[in-house]
């Protein structure tokens, strides 16, 4: 209890700590989002405005091949239903913290409640989010999709996730964020916190699909076991205020992989801060992070980061970036070797498609727009399995206009 | 099909072709020989429209239209297709996709992919890694895909092995003369062609009914392309640039 009481005046202490760097919000000028919702039971009475939204993140409101929806608009979750009883636990954060003691023991132990004032926030709302477990030795043949919605204008969406892949088990999460239609200003903090044990698997895909004035601030650690893997997509190619973002692994068990996937287009007005971190901090632990991001007019940086702490550890960082109309491109790698056995790489690129590309295709027949679609598509294409057909149709249509944008 | 008047092209600012006059007739065959340095790259680059190289002077006739303020893509769909020397990395774009995208007829695509040996390079980016015959066979999949009723192939032997010469030789010949009975139904019918070749071996394979010499950016000379190219073995370029001036 003297404990909580020191962690809530430290987080009261925070709450005017601004990140460590980019844009800043200023929490007053937001509401807190309400948490008394109305429950939603039947996804497929939703309006169908509400349905596309779902299904532009990735979400499908039958909930065919899923073994577990859940969706949390503002501050309330509205939805939990669970197919696979046996290989997966999914339910709200409060409604775990009530039936299994040890979940505080996974909460505020990988993210500091006093790390930033959106920590902080988060913390002393003592925010509400999801809890997804597949028990020791359980694999789910489908994945379970969670969607985290604004409903309400000009609030402040406070969100803690947690995740538990136990030893041996396998889980696929697909998580999709947006705002529903006419919600303009608002603001979404969410607090992520992974645990992937010994020899589990963990492919986690997150679809963002925001408003031009929403700003989101996620924080996200993941620690990973020995023989454990950790597999990210992060997709983000609509228009948003602000995003920073920079999920950190950590690969705390000997033979631990990670590899992260991020693509994304900066719309103009957009600030897209993406990065993603990886700690090797065992033997033979190997991870990629890979990220495509393309500016249309806004502004996208490409941070990585790799901290070298064990012998044998491999990992291969790779940043490109297409300025395509205006805009703003900025890698960040940074490599750090603190022992002498390791082998981290990076590449980085920045530029527009050389022209030479776009004319190769022409010559084979295809027009401008066409060639720069095909371009753009491949560049995009980090080979990202699962993704469903309409979130794939809505990826090929912002193509499509990126293709007619660039000309 | 392809008449060239009076044709000057810079480069950045510089004069690599000065007043070029050729022609291909429909369903012929011609070669254009010269030493390094002449133009030759560059006269099938701007036949192509590729950025870069500006006309300055005269026209390019194709089909009986004057294309020479036309885009990359118009030219490619009026039926002209070409084969470079060094194309540009395709990071992404995947050899079967852009195949599906540009083949007239997919079956035979994917039959002539079998014979050049291509399949294993469907899920591959387009020529990344490739080795310099992988090239030279892929680019003539995607030719033939497309299809195209006047070829601009420059140095399509160079690089590849003897073995691979054969097999691209072949190919280059049935994309040239598909369906052709005879030579009188190949000039009446047949695909024209503009091809740049320093060894001539490719000749060994396709018929070749004319040849030019460019030296400098200039057309020194034009004849018949089997002669000429015993007449080059034998006493070089100097000997025509010599000619030439002794015309003056």
């Amino acid at each position: 209890m003297q404990a909580d009481e020191e962690m809530k005046k430290r987080a009261e202490a925070a709450l005017g700590k601004n990140a460590a760097y980019g844009e800043d919000f200023n929490l007053d000028e937001y509401g807190i989002a309400p948490d008394n919702a109305e429950k939603a039971d039947n996804l497929e009475e939703l309006s169908e405005e509400d349905q596309r939204t779902l299904l532009n993140v990735g979400f499908t409101p039958s909930e065919d091949n899923r073994s577990g929806s859940l969706i949390m608009l503002d501050n309330t979750v509205t939805h939990t239903s669970l197919r696979d009883k046996d290989v997966v636990e999914l339910m709200s954060l409060k409604d775990a913290m009530k039936k299994h003691e040890w979940v505080k023991d996974y909460m505020w132990k990988l993210v500091k409640p006093d790390a930033d004032k959106y920590t902080a926030m988060s913390y002393l709302q003592k925010a509400n989010g999801y809890f997804i477990r597949a028990p020791e030795g359980k694999k789910s043949k489908m994945p379970v999709q969670t969607c985290l919605l604004i409903g309400s204008k000009q609030v402040s969406q406070t969100v803690h996730n947690i995740v538990v892949v136990e030893k041996g088990a396998e889980l696929d999460i697909i998580t999709g964020c947006s705002a529903k239609h006419g919600i303009d200003k608002g603001l979404h903090l969410g607090i992520s916190e992974m645990y992937v044990k010994k020899g589990a698997t963990l492919n986690f895909t997150m679809v963002h699909n925001w408003a031009e004035q929403i700003g989101v601030r996620p924080r996200t650690v993941v620690h990973v076991e020995e023989g454990g893997t950790y597999i990210s997509n992060y997709i983000t190619l609509k228009p948003v205020k602000s995003i920073q973002s920079y999920p950190t692994v950590i690969l705390e068990g000997k033979g631990a992989f990670a590899r992260l996937n991020t693509i994304a287009v900066a719309h103009p007005g957009s600030e897209l801060d993406l990065g993603s971190r990886v700690i090797f901090n065992a033997e033979d632990t190997k991870a990629e992070l890979i990220s495509r991001t393309i500016t249309i007019g806004g502004n996208a940086i490409a941070r990585g980061e790799m901290i070298g702490n064990a012998n044998n550890a491999k990992g291969h960082l790779e940043c490109h970036g297409l300025v395509l109309g205006g805009g703003m491109q900025r890698a960040i790698p940074i490599l750090e070797a603190n022992v002498e056995d390791i082998e981290l790489s990076h590449e980085a690129a920045v530029g527009r498609i050389a022209r030479d590309q776009i004319e190769y295709l022409m010559a084979r027949g295809l027009s401008e727009e066409e060639s720069v679609g095909m371009i753009v598509r491949g560049f995009l294409d980090v080979g990202i399995q699962g993704i469903p057909d309409e979130l794939k149709a809505d990826i090929d249509a912002t193509i499509a206009m990126i293709g007619e944008k660039a000309i | 099909m392809l008449e060239i008047n009076n044709l000057t092209v810079e480069i950045g600012g510089r004069r690599i072709l000065k007043g070029v006059d050729l022609n291909v007739k429909t369903g012929y065959t011609n070669v254009l020989f010269g030493p390094n340095g002449a133009g030759k790259s560059a006269l099938l680059m701007t036949l192509m429209g590729f950025s870069g190289y500006n006309v300055v002077e005269g026209e390019i006739i194709f089909k009986g239209e004057d294309i020479t303020n036309m885009s990359v893509s118009e030219r490619a769909q009026m039926g002209m297709g070409i084969m470079t020397q060094r194309p540009p990395n395709m990071s992404g774009v995947k050899l079967h996709d852009l195949l599906n995208v540009i083949s007239k007829d997919p079956k035979d695509t994917d039959i002539l992919a079998e014979t050049l040996d291509m399949v294993r390079f469907f899920e591959r980016d387009v020529n990344v890694g490739f080795s310099g015959g992988e090239i030279k066979r892929s680019e003539i999949l995607q030719l033939s895909a497309q299809n195209p009723d006047l070829i601009l192939l420059d140095e399509p032997e160079s690089g590849v092995d003897l073995v691979s010469i054969d097999q691209l030789g072949h190919t280059i010949k049935e994309l040239l003369q598909k369906g052709c009975k005879c030579a009188g139904d190949r000039c009446k019918h047949g695909k024209s062609a503009l091809v740049i070749t320093h060894t001539g071996q490719v000749l060994d394979y396709i018929e070749a009914d004319r040849g030019y010499i460019l030296c400098n950016g200039t057309v020194m000379c034009s004849g018949n392309p089997r002669e000429m190219l015993t007449d080059i073995k034998k006493q070089g370029y100097e000997e025509c640039i010599k000619c030439k001036l002794m015309k003056k």
